[in-house]
């Protein structure tokens, strides 16, 4: 295949050995949730949390389900977020993946609730809570419920700073709408990583509005460091060591 | 005032949307005594698309804030046609601390076609700002009422519409993102903005059967501005009886009560 962002010709075994970044331009592809929990989680410590919640269709609107049953079985999972129990580099954490596959990684009444699940969980068992976003923004399918969930998961996450537990939310391309106005923007630490598009507005919409183009780099993970927005840029050969360390970090006191 | 009957949702859009319709400062100045405006969010400015500050009910102090729309287009152009800044969250968050504080409870208006998508407001942090005043409302140890009395439209909405009770007018809309915007995306067609308002559910009485609000406030057939004396009288009724329900509760029930209404959509 071609590299998007260098144009040179890359090898898809290559590029997966390279953790689905380019080894030519560093370019990070995006990830599903399944290549994400092998890159970060300890082999065979994953124990999913909320499998059981489906996917709800509160406007009957045409066609939706439907929809979701053949990317189900497009890409083999059930809704666009996997969270569960796991180690990282022996640390226990309550880890939530979002899959940009599943309908742009968009939050219906499904993954609000999957995630405030897990949240909840790791108030109970007084771990960290790690949650990697990528996400369109709400589930236009679900009308005002999805909505609804922006408000469920910020307040399970208001709940977990008061347990005092630590929450690292990591950002990924691209991060936008409802989720960057939610639990994406609450995390005690933010990583995201390098060159993502990350903002409430999408770009499309700002150029709308404003009636110009947007400068280049505008809304990049670089562009939120220097705002302000976020902690650290992290590539991804470091993520997992990042976040455990972070993790050991904050137990020290 | 009669029961409306026949009003498509599209029709309440465009009742919502009516510049005559009354604005968040009609409601404060006819509900409440004594309001003193506060400006600015300490940091960076003062948003003119959010007008907060301090008033009373009934000779209880509350604190008050409201998503402000223009009348016409020059009050309009100066109130961001009701679209906030960050900085305008930013300045409802400080009032509402201020609220806890003195242990003041808080009433909003929501009116807005949504947060402003402005490079200004990307680069100061629009999607953080609308995230931190939905969790912090989640956990405000005051009793916080939510009013929809226009356009209840996106997070934008949202950032000031956490609260113990949700009330919404009965011509208000309260949806994920604007008829038109959902048509775009969906139907791929902007102009099946009619059908679209139709199938999402964005009219007080769907909202209420979703279990979504918890009281309808009913208007007269044409809209608010023609009964606008007696509307402002029903919300000044139910804000007192349902404060006064809300002040019962002890801190704790009041945050638990609040976290089960979200916990269950
Ligand atoms: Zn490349």
């Amino acid at each position: 295949m071609k590299c998007d962002a260098c144009k040179e010709i890359i090898y898809k075994e290559e590029l997966h050995k390279n953790l689905s970044v380019c080894p030519n331009c560093g370019k990070h592809f995006r990830l599903s949730a399944r290549r994400r929990i092998k890159q970060i989680v300890d082999e065979g410590t994953f124990q999913e949390i909320g499998k059981e919640i489906v996917t709800e269709n509160p406007l009957q609107f045409e066609g939706y389900l439907k929809k979701v049953e053949l990317l189900k079985e497009k890409t083999k999972i059930e809704e666009a977020v996997k969270c569960g129990i796991c180690e990282i580099e022996g640390e226990k954490v309550v880890l939530g993946v979002m899959d940009g596959n599943f309908l742009m990684g968009s939050m219906g009444s499904a993954v609000g609730e999957r995630i405030t699940l897990a949240v909840e969980t790791a108030i109970k068992k007084q771990l960290p809570f790690v949650m990697f976003c990528v996400s369109g923004g709400a589930r236009m399918q679900e009308g005002i419920v999805s909505l609804m969930q922006m408000a469920k998961t910020s307040s399970a996450i208001a709940k977990l700073n008061k347990a005092g537990n630590l929450y690292i939310s990591v950002l990924t391309d691209p991060t936008t709408g409802g989720v960057t106005a939610s639990f994406a923007s609450l995390g005690d630490i933010i990583l995201a990583e390098p060159k993502a598009l990350i903002g409430f507005a999408g770009p499309r919409v700002i150029e709308q509005t404003i009636k110009q183009k947007l400068p280049k780099g505008f809304q990049s993970s670089e562009f939120l460091l220097e705002h302000g927005f976020i902690d650290k840029i992290v590539e991804r050969k470091d993520m997992k060591t990042t976040i455990a360390k972070l993790i050991r970090l904050n137990k020290k006191s | 005032m009669k029961k409306q009957t026949k009003i498509t949702a599209w029709e309440r859009v465009t009742l919502a949307r009516e510049l005559e319709r009354p604005k968040a400062s009609d409601y404060i100045d006819a509900i409440f005594e004594d309001f003193i405006e506060l400006h600015g969010d300490r940091n960076f400015g003062d948003d003119k698309a959010i007008i907060g500050g301090i008033a009373t009910l009934n000779e209880m102090a509350v604190t008050v804030i409201g998503e402000q729309k223009g009348k016409n287009v020059k009050e309009n152009m100066e109130r961001n046609f009701g679209m906030p800044q960050p900085e305008g969250y930013r300045k409802a968050l400080r009032l509402m601390k201020q609220a806890e504080k003195f242990k003041r409870p808080i009433i909003t208006f929501i009116d807005t076609p949504g947060a402003y998508p402005g490079m200004g407001a990307e680069e100061r942090g629009q999607g953080e700002a609308i995230a931190k005043n939905i969790m912090e409302m989640s956990s405000l140890k005051v009793p916080i009422i939510c009013i929809i009395i226009g356009e209840g439209s996106s997070g934008g909405a949202l950032a000031i519409g956490v609260g113990d009770k949700v009330v919404m007018l009965e011509n208000a809309i309260y949806s994920i993102l604007s008829p038109e915007g959902f048509a775009s995306i969906l139907y791929k067609d902007s102009s099946k903005a009619k059908e679209a308002a139709e199938t999402m559910k964005i009219t007080a009485k769907d909202l209420k059967k979703l279990g979504i609000i918890d009281k309808i406030i009913t208007e007269p057939e044409k809209g608010a501005q023609n009964d606008f004396d007696n509307i402002t009288k029903s919300i000044k009724k139910y804000l007192i009886q349902a404060i006064r329900k809300l002040k019962k509760l002890s801190e704790e029930e009041l945050l638990e009560q609040r976290y089960q209404k979200y916990r269950i959509i």
